[in-house]
């Protein structure tokens, strides 16, 4: 458990490091999230203690979004000015979204002749 | 024995009030989902916020106080995202075999989201501002923000929106996916992960493991490709 969570912390302490240094336009803890799946890759399999504490980590995900979202408290008179275009906006951009990647999704492996795991 | 007012002033600056509060605005809204069934619209993000704000403008508690206590539940955000190889080593067999398809559906996706997004808030006259704070709202939080700083919006207001989308997307999304009967694991996750960034993935990782790697997946390749082609279309257009 606590090797597990300090390999976590290292590979994000690598990766903000190599963002900064290296002038990345991407956050730390992605490239952390490439480094240790390259390490996986090479080990070969996940030791079980770090399966357990990204299951713990990862089963909680959404909790770990919630002191960012109450930060709607900081902008409440500019969403209400722009409500409409915010909301509108957020709402059907978010639904072509998630319809353009299933659909491209499911199109492609089609014609590529494949089929996933299928929903009940 | 002591005024509670006094108690009142000693809880409120301290953090463990806060880390508390939202632990606990949290277990309620998770207890919630699961006693309807993971109810898409019954999103424990969207609870949570809601008791939350709810609870933080009746005690006239501004957001920093707030966010003392809360920041150590928004650092673990950090070693989640870097956990997310796990997931997605497990499911390497599939995504390699479908890398291709994978990544022309996820650029599609990314550059549709953010096409969309910027097109509509400015034909319903949001400020320029406003609209640059919104394009890369599809992206995870800190990735998010910057890109916003670099086409000249509000990285604050941006963080908002990120989460609004996140909750949109993982409320929606799974409800237009069924009516669109899409029944595919890997497409439904892929499609969550670029519509609702991590607010999605942590829900397609609760219905279905490899709905939930191909979300984490699509989140982090979202990101990427948000960050290096936005910017640059950005300047290509103004």
């Amino acid at each position: 458990m606590l090797e597990s969570l300090t390999l976590l912390l290292a590979c994000q302490l690598v990766g903000e490091v190599a963002v900064a240094y290296f002038a990345i336009p991407v956050p730390g803890p992605v490239v952390g999230m490439v480094l240790l799946f390259l390490g996986l890759c090479i080990r070969r399999g996940v030791p079980a203690p770090l399966q357990q504490t990204a299951n713990g980590l990862l089963s909680n995900l959404s909790l770990l979004f919630v002191p960012a979202g109450t930060g709607v408290l900081l902008h409440v008179a500019l969403i209400r000015e722009a409500l409409l275009p915010i909301g509108v906006s957020l709402v059907l951009s978010t639904l072509v979204a998630v319809a353009v990647t299933a659909l491209a999704m499911v199109g492609f492996e089609k014609l590529a002749g494949r089929k996933g795991p299928d929903a009940p | 024995m002591t005024d509670l007012g006094d108690i009142w002033v000693y809880l409120s600056s301290s953090p463990l009030l806060h880390l508390t509060l939202t632990l606990v605005a949290y277990l309620i809204g998770a207890r919630l989902y699961r006693r309807f069934n993971l109810h898409p619209l019954l999103n424990p993000v969207l609870i949570a916020v809601l008791i939350l704000v709810a609870v933080l403008l009746i005690t006239d508690t501004d957001y920093a106080t707030y966010f003392e206590g809360a920041q150590f539940v928004h650092f673990l955000l950090g070693p989640a995202t870097v956990a997310l190889a796990i997931p997605l080593y497990n499911q390497i067999e599939r995504v390699r075999r479908s890398a291709a398809s994978l990544i022309s559906a996820l650029v599609l996706g990314s550059l549709s989201a953010a096409a969309s997004a910027a097109a509509i808030a400015w034909a319903l006259g949001a400020s320029p501002e406003v609209v640059a704070s919104i394009a890369p709202k599809s992206v995870t939080t800190p990735i998010a923000m910057g890109i916003s700083e670099k086409l000249g919006g509000l990285p604050s207001l941006t963080a908002v929106l990120v989460i609004l989308t996140g909750v949109l997307g993982a409320t929606l999304g799974p409800i237009l996916l069924n009516l669109m009967r899409i029944r595919d694991w890997r497409a439904r996750g892929l499609a969550i992960g670029v519509g609702g960034h991590g607010i999605g993935t942590a829900r397609a990782m609760q219905v279905n493991e490899v709905a939930g790697a191909f979300a984490g997946l699509a989140m982090g390749l979202n990101a990427l490709a948000t960050a290096i082609l936005l910017p640059l279309i950005w300047a290509w257009l103004f």
